[in-house]
């Protein structure tokens, strides 16, 4: 608003002080590189995201540097150029005429018409690209494309269980890239419910309320839901997904950045909603490995009979 | 029925044989005459802005501590739910359509009244019985718990008894919709007065009439989906619930295919009130109405192939996010072309900075920066964090209210003259705008900070770290409630005590101001006027006036 505004006084000073004024082409253009470097450093030196945990987390932000950048761009221009006329076209006092009668100008409309047509486009097709990096256009609902994500026979097994037919069960999906895959899938049954989450470790046969991963290993929630529809939405992972009954889903993540951080339930689902919550416990991977042994039945079963250990 | 007696409307003070009352009385009445049922509209929406501005109150007093201290968790709910529900259907969408549109219309089209006026005044009539049956639901079963979008299963499962008073009002107010919708079709398309042509109407016919075309294809969508809904809820029928084999995803395909296009519905008039003010403070054409009409018809055709938007984390499949993101960023083009547009109307006009234009160049800002954030939204990857957090709450009042609601102010500012015969107090009218531009946004512009941080919507307990922001935010709030007290105080004196207003104090060229104020019954005594060029303001480039001009302006020129 300030640069935009800020050539204001150059025009003015122009027109009293000397006789021949600066081409307003020429300030035109200054002003527009002006706002085109606000926008740069705004979009990338104002933070206002959390933490990264996730490894689509760094695509999103870029993402949103962008938006962000040619937001600002055409807000502080639009703001400008509104503010500059008020001012400028201010009607004088004692001053009962018109203004200028111009109807419209064909170029300029077609010019005004392309350029938002343009960065619709290219914002359109940056985040088509994005979003195919972090693994969304994964047809999910195809069950055929499913086989190749789905390494761990027990998670299968649990999916088509809850479906009670032999054939391959639909599944929906949003984010759905196995992306760091080396080290093979951690499978996690998700069960919301008014007003909870639960988290079933297929591995050790356990239920857990909080969702405990390892950094690096890629995770893939089997999701369910069993009265209301539910969300599941952690910010760090820039990851939402909607968890509606009958609809068995399935989301994959790979967290990167060990730490405690919220699960929120984001969908409207009964007087509770607000105190929906959870924590998922991203862990380094020695760390969850020692906490996934603690767990299992047998350490349990054993540590319930000696209390000290 | 008043156009069928025309002897009487040349005499207004002999009064007429038969039960119409007349004087104030008649805003009380089952009146045919459409300026009566504009006002009656714009009253009644006035209301229920107030109670639904009562209910944001409880909300944001709620949300000035992290926890649930200060209704019950099921009151919060109804409170939101009422909230939305009662400014949508109740205060927004009936005073820029029923409200404007039935005072405009008419004068604008040169005609004596709306194609069907008793038609007009059922769809009135059905507002004050539906709102006051949704208010009433609270005090007597409990209102709705299931957010004004109602999905299912939630919406089967809380308390049934406010689920289908909602309903009940929901499709009586969508009732009041499609008549008012027709009744606009048919009055702009075969009222005009004759040597009338089209492409000579006044912009908020346009805007009128593409709104029209959604309510009429869109509303009857919402309404078989309640009772769809309604059937699950009384007969436990299986269409929407799971448990019984039904879909909740396809309630909410149904249920977006009307409400996103209601989004336009709320914002194409005001688009078209906009295109009214500009000219006339500016003392200029509309710049390029021609493109204007079109990018209308454009939204019109956009809006309505945009509604799994909504959905994107909802499962759907990847070629339909595809569609619904490139469908709906590309909005941004007929809607970008409106915007420039109107910023071409101001430049090197003669504006005017009194309350209408203020409120009205507020609108432009608001909706820019919620039209940012919207073509944002429209991004898969960007909505899939942000969707149903404080993000989109802030994103859609910035559409909605900054967009939207600053319209109204600014027609009420523009009009009340025509309504009333007198003038506002300009004074009181800068305070008022003054304060609810402050107030609007700090309530909302901290709210997209908190949805990028992790606070969802409708919730009424959140993570302590955003106190701050939320105390800002009801602060904001409590000045937007603040801010009503100029303008109400404004309206009830100036009706009666305000100067004299004349006839035509803004100078105005359209046919609603080629009328004394307030207008006679049948709008003009003698026959319309003929109103080919609605924006013909302006002198020819060459024909300025040098003892106005400086040499600024000529400068200005490239001279």
């Amino acid at each position: 608003m300030a640069l935009a505004g800020s050539s204001i006084p150059i025009r003015w000073e122009s027109s009293d002080m000397r006789s021949v004024p600066i081409p307003s082409a020429i300030l035109t253009l200054v002003v527009g590189m002006i706002l085109v470097l606000a926008g740069l450093w705004v979009g990338q030196n104002i933070n206002l995201l959390p933490a990264a945990a996730s490894s689509n987390a760094p695509l999103y932000d870029e993402l949103f540097a962008v938006l962000f950048t040619i937001g600002t761009i055409l807000f502080l221009g639009i703001l400008g150029l509104l503010i500059f006329s008020l001012v400028r076209f201010r009607r004088r006092d004692g001053d009962s005429g018109d203004g200028v009668a111009v109807e419209g100008n064909l170029q300029l409309e077609i010019f005004w018409t392309a350029i938002p047509a343009i960065v619709v486009l290219f914002v359109g097709i940056y985040s088509y690209d994005i979003y195919d990096r972090m693994g969304g256009m994964i047809p999910l609902a195809d069950p055929h494309s499913m086989h190749g994500t789905m390494d761990s026979p027990v998670a299968q097994a649990s999916v088509r269980s809850s479906e009670g037919e032999a054939g391959t069960p639909r599944l929906w999906g949003g984010i759905g890239a196995a992306s760091g895959g080396s080290i093979g899938v951690l499978p996690v049954d998700v069960t919301a419910l008014q007003f909870a989450f639960l988290f079933h470790y297929p591995e050790g046969d356990f239920i857990s309320g909080e969702l405990h991963v390892k950094s690096g290993q890629t995770v893939e929630l089997r999701m369910e839901a069993r009265d209301v529809i539910h969300a599941f939405w952690v910010p760090e992972f820039r990851l939402k997904q909607d968890v509606i009954p009958g609809q068995p889903t399935v989301l994959t993540f790979t967290p990167t950045l060990p730490g405690r951080y919220p699960i929120i339930c984001a969908e409207l689902c009964g007087p509770y909603h607000g105190g929906m919550r959870s924590t998922v416990v991203v862990h380094e991977p020695e760390a969850f490995d020692r906490w996934l042994d603690s767990n299992l039945p047998a350490t349990v079963a054993s540590a319930a009979g000696a209390p000290t250990g | 029925m008043t156009l069928a007696f025309p002897p009487q409307t040349s005499q207004p003070q002999s009064l007429p044989p038969g039960l119409q009352p007349q004087g104030w009385l008649r805003y009380l009445s089952f009146s045919l005459d459409h300026k009566v049922i504009g006002l009656q509209y714009m009253v009644t929406g006035f209301f229920f802005y107030l109670v639904g501005g009562a209910l944001a109150g409880v909300i944001r007093v709620e949300l000035l501590s992290p926890i649930s201290d200060f209704v019950p968790r099921e009151t919060y709910n109804e409170m939101l739910t009422l909230h939305g529900t009662v400014m949508i259907f109740l205060w927004i969408v009936p005073v820029v359509n029923g409200a404007f549109g039935n005072y405009l219309i008419p004068f604008y089209v040169g005609a004596r009244d709306m194609a069907f006026p008793r038609l007009n005044a059922v769809a009135f009539w059905m507002i004050p019985p539906a709102g006051f049956l949704l208010i009433a639901s609270y005090f007597i079963a409990g209102a709705a718990q299931s957010g004004w979008t109602a999905y299912p299963p939630l919406s089967l499962t809380t308390p049934a008894a406010g689920q289908v008073v909602w309903i009940l009002s929901v499709l009586l107010l969508g009732g009041s919709s499609i008549f008012g919708g027709i009744n606009f079709i048919a009055t702009i398309l075969k009222l005009r007065r004759p040597g009338l042509k089209m492409m000579q109407l006044p912009m908020y016919c346009w805007a009128m009439l593409g709104t029209s075309f959604l309510v009429v294809l869109a509303t009857p969508v919402l309404a078989g989906t309640l009772v769809l809904l309604s059937f699950d809820i009384i007969a436990h029928t299986g269409f929407f619930n799971p448990a019984l084999g039904g879909n909740a995803v396809v309630y909410q395909h149904l249920f977006w295919f009307y409400s996103h296009p209601a989004v336009y519905i709320m914002v194409l008039p005001a688009f078209g009130l906009v295109s009214e003010i500009l000219p006339v403070h500016a003392r200029k054409p509309l710049f390029g109405y021609t493109t204007m009409v079109y990018s209308i018809l454009g939204i019109v055709f956009l809006g309505l192939i945009v509604w799994a938007h909504h959905m994107f984390t909802s499962g759907t499949p990847p070629w339909m996010r595809l569609f619904f993101t490139i469908a709906t960023a590309f909005i941004a083009v007929p809607t970008g072309i409106k915007f420039f547009n109107w910023l071409a109307t101001l430049w090197g006009g003669k504006i005017a900075l009194n309350s209408a234009m203020l409120f009205s160049c507020a609108f432009i800002v608001h909706f820019v920066f919620g039209g940012i954030t919207g073509v944002a939204l429209a991004q898969v990857p960007f909505d899939i964090h942000v969707h149903d957090t404080y993000f989109v709450v802030g994103h859609f009042h910035y559409i909605v209210y900054g967009g939207t609601v600053f319209v109204v102010f600014g027609s009420i500012y523009h009009w009340f003259p025509k309504f009333t015969g007198r003038m506002l107090n300009e004074h009181l009218g800068r305070l008022h705008f003054a304060l609810t531009f402050i107030g609007f946004n700090l309530c909302f512009a901290p709210q997209h900070w908190l949805g990028l941080n992790g606070m969802p919507r409708r919730v009424a307990e959140y993570d302590p770290q955003f106190t701050m922001l939320n105390q800002v935010s009801s602060v904001g709030a409590l000045l937007m409630a603040i801010s009503t007290l100029p303008f109400l105080i404004n309206v009830a004196w100036s009706a009666f005590a305000g100067p004299v207003a004349g006839d035509n104090p803004w100078r105005a060229l359209t046919p609603e101001w080629l009328t004394s104020s307030p207008p006679p019954v049948e709008n003009w005594i003698g026959p319309a006027p003929l109103v080919t060029h609605p924006y013909g303001y302006g002198v020819a480039e060459d024909q300025i006036d040098l003892k106005s001009t400086t040499g600024q302006q000529l400068w200005s020129r490239g001279r």
